[in-house]
């Protein structure tokens, strides 16, 4: 009997969106599936995960899990996996997946699809296809171990809803990490922004070196981008040029998103940021370079120079919503 | 310090919109595609040089080994690695097609034990499979201490510990570990800053990016040993946990069309898309 087991992210206490996806990539795979939420103080979020339509809640409430350690949270999430005679460990490919997902994997002997994209039943087999080069090739990846491990894309798999009902609850132990011991978690600098996170907006305004600068960003870029609501992102040319911060990449290094609407301001559009943004539903870009490859994948291009038209276009925008 | 730097040769990443798939989906044809450095793994060479040297020169006794898992070519990109800078290098010949991530990290396993480095420094993902899982699972495998998406790495005076400023969603994590530790590197790890050995004077300032080999080095790095073997003689379980069935291309976006104005542009994104 199939049995998948799904890791919630937990960051402060408050369950992250990125879990939505993870329980939606469960719900495809078809067999009935549990939660495993660990952290410190998470009784809010084990209680919004007990809506998902999971056999169990299980809960490792534990200052071992206060902040994200890798060394700390394998050998619970290891343990209650062979515990619960899991055969498929699933959770979604945000930092915190990444580093997570080949680490227990290790531990329990199973093999591991990182970052997938979608999921096929074949043969009473799941066949996963996961996207390699920037994107450019989906290769469909069989894992021949009996446990399996698999990481999904977040922007490839539509969030879970809550299906209602109440999952029951049950505590887990934190297992022995005397790994842990050798790791110190010193401080987590956290990005503040009133702006939606990139992996969750529907619309994105994302800006490349064409900007020239960081004063570019703020009064040129920013207003669209508040204007539209949107969330800010950036090619790695300008994050590698120090405009922007890192954590704003898009592409195959940085993050991968698919909003409805994105927005490509100065962005030539390399193959890397392309990886991150092509599965956007309808994308716009400002260019003044007639050749640039972005042109290739937009549904909308405007040939012009960005310091001009941005501004303009940023009126527009405040005029159209104004219309309602 | 010893650092141990696995790179792996991959197909130029800036023309992987080149790659064909072989009749049937067999398989990925790189053919025409400039081998190169993984760029994350070349990354990690830099950052195993700037910990190991004060400001130009070697530390006495400090080391940085190169080791590969593919063709007998990749000779030829740990060649490049030796011209940064690095000291030595160790080659295992394999098929692409008979290594995955969790092999190619056993296969690193069986080498710490034999090369005992402090450090492995390695890329957090190579940019063909685009897993991002090797580092974690030798971290594992050896029960060492590790941070992956490093952006910043301080060695402590002692040599003992390392604070690696970790990249991740929503802002930087500061983690200290104990040596010896795994380390797998994002982008910007190679900023003029992000690494400190406390060695190279603090107004040191490394130029951005990974350095290039001048031709001195180029010249002398020719001379560096390249120690080759067969993967076999690691004595691993060469079965795979994990196995490509095909491959395909992802459907091909369409060029849209171009508009010659803000208003245009409004106008359809209202009348046309309805995303405004």
């Amino acid at each position: 009997m199939s049995k998948t087991l799904v890791i919630a992210e937990i960051s402060g206490g408050k369950l992250k969106k990125t879990t939505h996806s993870a329980i939606g990539f469960a719900r495809q795979a078809g067999a009935p599936f549990d939660i495993l939420a660990l952290g410190q103080g998470i009784g809010a979020a084990v209680e919004e995960l007990r809506g998902f339509g999971a056999g169990a809640v299980l809960a490792a409430d534990d200052a071992l899990f206060a902040n994200y350690v890798g060394e700390a949270f394998t050998p619970t999430v290891a343990e209650v996996a062979k515990a619960g005679g899991y055969d498929l460990v699933t959770v979604t490919a945000s930092s915190f997946g990444k580093d997570l997902a080949p680490r227990v994997a290790v531990r329990i002997g199973a093999g591991l699809a990182s970052d997938i994209a979608r999921v096929e039943s074949a043969g009473g087999k799941l066949l996963f296809k996961r996207p390699m080069y920037a994107g450019n090739a989906l290769g469909t990846l069989e894992l021949t171990s009996a446990l399996k491990v698999v990481s999904v894309r977040q922007s490839e798999f539509e969030a879970a809803a809550p299906s209602g009902g109440a999952s029951a609850v049950q505590a887990v132990k934190a297992a022995a990490a005397p790994l842990a011991a050798k790791v110190q978690f010193l401080s987590f600098d956290e990005v503040k922004s009133e702006r939606p996170e990139l992996t969750e907006a529907k619309t994105i305004v994302a800006g490349g070196r064409s900007l020239k600068s960081a004063e570019g960003f703020k009064t040129v870029l920013e207003p669209l981008v508040d204007a539209l609501g949107a969330g800010m992102g950036a090619s790695r040319a300008a994050v590698d040029a120090g405009y922007v911060p890192n954590d704003l990449q898009i592409g195959q290094t940085g993050k991968v998103v698919a909003p409805r609407l994105y927005f490509a301001v100065g962005i030539s559009g390399a193959i890397q940021h392309l990886a991150g943004m092509k599965n956007s539903k309808v994308i716009v870009a400002i260019n003044k370079d007639p050749e640039a490859p972005i042109f290739q994948v937009a549904d909308y291009g405007l040939v012009a120079d960005l310091f001009k038209v941005v501004p303009e276009l940023t009126a527009a925008v405040k005029a159209a919503r104004a219309d309602g | 310090m010893k650092i141990l730097v696995p790179l792996k040769r991959t197909a130029d990443p800036d023309n992987a919109n080149k790659i064909k798939i072989a009749a049937g989906g067999a398989k990925i044809v790189t053919d025409g595609l400039e081998p190169k450095i993984n760029p994350f793994d070349e990354y990690a060479v830099e950052a195993a040089l700037r910990l190991t040297e004060n400001a130009k020169t070697r530390v006495a006794g400090d080391k940085v080994t190169i080791v590969s898992f593919g063709p007998k070519e990749a000779a030829t990109n740990i060649r490049t690695a030796l011209a940064m800078g690095a000291d030595d290098g160790l080659l295992f010949h394999a098929d692409d097609e008979a290594l995955d991530g969790d092999l190619v990290a056993r296969a690193l396993a069986k080498v710490v034990e034999t090369q005992k480095p402090d450090l492995v420094i390695l890329g957090k993902q190579a940019v063909d499979g685009d897993s991002n899982q090797v580092g974690q699972i030798l971290a594992e495998l050896l029960q060492w201490p590790s941070a992956t998406f490093a952006m910043s790495i301080e060695l402590a005076k002692d040599k003992k510990s390392v604070i690696v400023g970790r990249e991740v969603d929503g802002g930087v994590v500061k983690l200290k570990l104990e040596l010896p530790a795994v380390i797998t590197v994002d982008l910007r790890i190679v900023a003029p800053k992000s690494v400190v050995n406390n060695v190279t004077p603090a107004t040191h300032v490394y130029s951005d990016g990974a350095r290039y080999a001048p031709l001195p080095m180029i010249i002398k790095a020719k001379t560096k040993p390249i120690a080759e073997a067969p993967i076999a003689s690691l004595g691993l379980d060469a079965t795979l946990k994990s196995k490509y069935h095909t491959f395909e291309l992802p459907p091909a976006r369409k060029a849209g069309k171009k508009v010659k104005d803000v208003a245009e542009l409004v106008g359809l994104l209202k009348s046309e898309a309805k995303v405004l």
